[in-house]
């Protein structure tokens, strides 16, 4: 379970301008973007010693502009995202956004000095799909892999998938949804997301 | 007189404890048992309601474990904490060469063997990682990864109390693996169970920071540890670049 340990890098890709993007690599877009979040924690005492809070702000300020949430979602349901109107799928990938960045913003908070590798990107000019591969240094453990799935938009390389350890963070939730989606429906998992994170929000756990 | 009535008592707190013993069991394999009722059933699970039992008997054992891990990673220096996983990491070395080269992958192999080697001698006992300071990296292998790649199939998900999530195949795998660690051969019984206690802490340790995150993330634990399980043991038998699993 060690890979879990470096979730916290799986979130750490922020925002370059615009005209960056237009020109900028996938890869390139990971490497400034995960060596811009680093700095800011490696300098910020409070997320080091847990504060959750200010983690999600650099996550949202950060991170959030180079992910597509819409595209997540559909990954984590599967085929049952075919079944939602176009206003349950809003709400649901609105309610995993909150999620997903309210938990690994707190991994944020377990950094422990661990660098970062960039592999080379197999990747041909037209190319709009491609995986970023990464890794996470740690003295006296295996290198973690970190993997990006990225596609090219009109505004630029977005993120879609993030997968540590060979672990995809998004589909690793698809069986808990199917069977939410079969027992309650559409809505149904919508209110068990939004349940969780009003949890979370409380402070519960 | 009063020994007897004495003796009749205890007697009686045994058979009590009994009782009370085997209701907990119960209640346990029933809740199992239920967890199987409520439950779609899995394809890849088909023993959910064992799975769940045990899970649930881990999760009570970890009660106890985790706030003694707690514990060494609050009091523990940095420095201290490091040398000890540097320790283990350094024995459980050995094995890693031997199935890397049963995996065929010789240049691995010989990388792992030089890491011992290195570690053992300049890292002194171990407790020093400079192999991976030199570039020997860090491998992680076991005999259930050697299976996989020998083509035998994962078989059905199953969770075990103390060790933990294992499919079939690695379940045999993980059987192979402590007979091969080199803990077994300490002769002094005392060194080898603390040897292998404060292994057990020190793995757990290094967990702890990922609980948390698991506890947020998941809306069942039991099911997003079997998921992360099942897709980090695919990757790692394919060494990180597994076939694409079709929709």
């Amino acid at each position: 379970m060690k890979w879990l340990f470096s979730l916290f890098f799986a979130f750490v890709v922020s925002s370059s301008s615009a005209f960056a993007q237009e020109e900028s690599s996938p890869d390139a877009m990971i490497k400034k973007v995960t060596d811009d979040v680093l700095t800011i924690v490696r300098q910020d005492k409070d997320i080091q010693s847990g504060n959750t809070k200010k983690a999600i702000e650099l996550v949202e300020l950060k991170v959030l502009p180079n992910f597509n949430f819409q595209r997540m979602t559909a990954l984590a349901l599967g085929r049952d995202w075919n079944k939602a109107t176009p206003e349950q799928k809003k709400r649901l990938a609105e309610e995993f956004k909150t999620l997903l960045v309210r938990t690994y913003s707190n991994a944020l908070t377990g950094y422990k000095d661990q660098t970062i590798r960039y592999k080379p990107t197999k990747m041909q000019s037209g190319d709009t799909d491609v995986l970023v591969k990464t890794e996470v240094l740690q003295p006296g453990s295996k290198p973690i892999q970190l993997d990006y799935s990225m596609e090219k938009q009109a505004d630029g390389w977005k993120v879609y998938d993030v997968i540590v350890a060979g672990v995809s963070l998004v589909t690793n939730y698809r069986d808990t949804f199917a069977q939410e989606v079969r027992a309650n429906g559409i809505d149904g998992l919508v209110q068990m997301i939004a349940s969780k994170n009003k949890q979370l929000e409380a402070g519960k756990k | 007189m009063r020994t007897r009535n004495n003796r009749k008592g205890s007697f009686v707190n045994t058979q009590m404890a009994k009782r009370i013993l085997s209701a907990a069991f119960v209640a346990v394999v029933l809740s199992g048992l239920t967890g199987c009722a409520t439950t779609a059933n899995n394809p890849k699970d088909p023993y959910e309601g064992f799975n769940r039992a045990m899970f649930s008997v881990n999760e009570g054992i970890d009660v106890v474990v985790k706030p003694i891990a707690q514990g060494y990673d609050a009091a523990a220096p940095l420095p201290v904490k490091a040398g000890v996983g540097n320790f283990f990491g350094n024995i459980a070395d050995v094995w890693i060469a031997v199935n890397n080269i049963l995996q065929g992958k010789g240049g691995q192999g010989l990388s792992d063997a030089g890491r011992v080697l290195v570690n053992t001698t300049i890292g002194i006992g171990g407790v020093f990682d400079i192999a991976s300071e030199i570039g020997l990296e860090k491998h992680a292998e076991d005999f259930g990864q050697t299976l996989g790649k020998w083509g035998v199939d994962e078989g059905a998900y199953l969770f075990w109390p103390l060790i933990g999530p294992r499919t079939t195949r690695d379940t045999f795998g993980w059987v192979v693996d402590s007979y091969a660690d080199p803990l077994k051969r300490v002769e002094n019984v005392a060194l080898r169970n603390s040897l292998t206690g404060l292994r057990l802490i020190d793995i757990r340790a290094s967990l702890l920071s990922t609980d948390k995150v698991v506890e947020q993330a998941a809306f069942d634990k039991y099911n997003y540890i079997r998921d992360a399980y099942l897709q980090n043991r695919r990757s790692a038998v394919f060494d990180g670049s597994p076939p694409a699993i079709k929709e």
